[in-house]
């Protein structure tokens, strides 16, 4: 028990008890200073019938929609490119995970910067283009597409190692038992690779939706949820809630709507693999 | 998609042309894969060269990557302009110290679940699993109000300890552990040794390699952690860390782009590291790092 216990405690303490009592402040009034009040459902109808708190999750699972296709879409694409023949392989992963790893605060302000008027893609428009780029952080037309672009580059790296391990681990005498049944190198793709590979598609779909809804830092730092709420994401709601407005229960109310809707996603997907995902490897 | 290779199909009627016909295309796939990777590496290059410009040669048109003269000394006005060092002295801090817990607390714990035959373990196992489900976001407001109870808001021990008990770590080591041949246990059991010295004798220096990815990517987590610390710390100054001090420098000092990009790269140089270091161990941490984020 000795061995158990630093992990048991800490995570009763840590885990366990806020997760509580997470629903039971959601069930409050709850300024972060003064009387708590319980409130019953309240905080929940207040959220059903807020129109910032609709908007927040219509631009997450924009956000969702947006990102995470295209991240599957490249780094899938990329694995299958950067085949055991490409020279420098190991190369491409580390560089396409440093993103992953450094702090995306930093990324984040590398890209505010790529973004800036005179930054790097508006001086390369107004010297190639002979026209100024457009504000991209600042228009709502363009802002969530510069937050999608700046989460792909940093997100990708990871489901392309995924992806990458995983073509790797495709036995060779299947593929060449195509090769010599005539099968052309897009065929042996799609017939051969790709359902070998769904556990992983699987695996790596289920994580970047799950982790795609959490999103905070990107809009946080890039645009601040703006212009107006265009970009305000779920996470920037409960942060602005909880520690700007100090609504602790609404807070806590709406954390437990996106842990809801987060446990719905995954459920439906577990649900769904059937379908689509072989475990016969 | 794959610019692979037809020979194998065709290659019985031509074998000398298919041949050519795809050594060149393996050629065009590497070079167009070279522009790939420099498109991606862009933004990392864009800042490092900013951060070695002088202030009024940032914004050029047409972009350059090299201004008149390197100027190294911007990465020492960045540290004069914002307390960089205090932010770097608490970010190590923090990581090493939350690093230290959860790689000691983890080790033991995924040796009980591997190894130690007690009542209720698979039960106990599951509930840990269970814990990873909920997300950071549920569980931040309640932590902030543990904090301001327990007197802990603004303190190294709020920035350490809430997310040092993770189920992650004791999975991962659980695993590493059951491949522990059981035999090599036993006939340590039948010379007389306790769980205490298979656990310190065997155990640990076997899991050494398990251990060192685990505390790496541990690592990386506490140093690129911001929703956290941005709740939980106000006072910036003194209790800062690294992302928090960017992150504030971003939006008061706004237009000093050659030092904020100086104190960006820095702020990447333990991760790139890392990164390098950790190389083909890069898959093993995949597990710890997809749910992090935090």
């Amino acid at each position: 028990m000795i061995f158990l216990g630093p992990s048991l405690i800490g995570l009763a303490l840590f885990t366990l008890f806020p997760t509580v009592m997470a629903l039971v402040m959601s069930l409050f009034n709850w300024p972060v200073f003064g009387n708590r009040t319980f409130h019953g459902l309240d905080n929940y109808t207040r959220l059903l019938g807020d129109p910032v708190f609709r908007q927040v999750v219509l631009n997450t699972c924009l956000f969702v929609v947006l990102y995470v296709p295209v991240n599957l879409v490249v780094s899938l694409g990329l694995a299958a490119w950067v085949s055991p023949r490409i020279k420098g392989r190991q190369g491409f992963r580390i560089l396409f995970f440093i993103p992953v790893m450094t702090p995306v605060v930093a990324n984040a302000v590398v890209w505010r910067f790529m973004y800036q008027t005179g930054g790097l893609l508006d001086s390369l428009s107004q010297s190639v283009l002979g026209s100024p780029a457009p504000n991209f952080v600042g228009s709502s037309a363009t802002a969530m597409l510069a937050i999608v672009a700046m989460s792909v580059w940093q997100g990708f790296g990871y489901n392309f190692l995924v992806f990458s391990t995983a073509i790797d681990q495709v036995p060779r005498e299947l593929l060449e038992a195509a090769a010599i049944d005539g099968a052309s190198g897009r065929q042996r793709f799609w017939r051969v690779t790709l359902p070998m590979i769904t556990p992983s598609i699987f695996f790596a779909t289920t994580l970047t939706l799950i982790t795609s809804f959490q999103v905070f830092a990107q809009p946080f730092l890039l645009t601040k949820g703006g212009p107006g709420n265009a970009t305000a994401t779920m996470v920037l709601f409960v942060y602005n809630e909880g520690w700007r407005f100090l609504h602790m229960g609404l807070a806590a109310a709406a954390g437990w709507v996106l842990f809801v809707i987060i446990m719905g996603i995954t459920a439906i997907q577990f649900l769904g693999q059937k379908r689509w995902v072989h475990y016969d490897t | 998609m794959t610019p692979e290779d037809r020979t194998s199909a065709r290659g019985r009627t031509a074998p000398r042309r298919g041949r050519r016909a795809a050594r060149l295309r393996l050629v065009v796939s590497h070079v167009l894969l070279v522009l790939v990777a420099a498109l991606f590496a862009a933004p990392l290059v864009y800042a490092l060269a900013t951060s070695l410009k002088p202030p009024d040669e940032v914004f050029t048109r047409p972009p350059t990557l090299v201004g008149s003269e390197l100027r190294f000394e911007n990465y020492v006005e960045a540290f004069r302009f914002a307390p960089f060092g205090r932010y770097f002295f608490n970010s190590f801090l923090v990581a090493i110290i939350g690093t230290t817990v959860v790689v000691i607390a983890s080790s033991l714990s995924g040796f009980a679940f591997a190894r130690l035959r007690f009542r209720g373990r698979e039960l106990l196992f599951v509930l840990f699993l269970g814990t990873l489900m909920v997300p950071q976001e549920v569980l931040i407001v309640p932590m902030y109000w543990l904090m301001q109870t327990l007197g802990w808001v603004d303190s190294y021990q709020a920035l350490i300890l809430p997310w040092a008990f993770t189920a992650f770590g004791t999975f991962l080591l659980r695993q590493f552990f059951l491949t522990v041949p059981a035999e090599l246990v036993d006939s340590a059991r039948v010379d007389g040794a306790g769980p205490f010295t298979v656990f310190f004798r065997i155990m640990l220096p076997l899991a050494r390699p398990a251990l060192a990815v685990l505390a790496m990517f541990t690592f990386i987590a506490y140093w690129g952690s911001f929703l956290w610390p941005l709740i939980v710390i106000d006072n910036i100054d003194v209790k800062g860390t690294v992302p928090l001090g960017l992150s504030s420098f971003m939006s008061q000092q706004g237009t000093q782009w050659h030092l904020m990009m100086a104190a960006a790269i820095l702020a990447m140089v333990p991760s790139v590291l890392l990164v390098v270091l950790l190389q083909k161990n890069l898959v093993r941490g995949l597990l710890t790092t997809g749910f992090g984020g935090r």
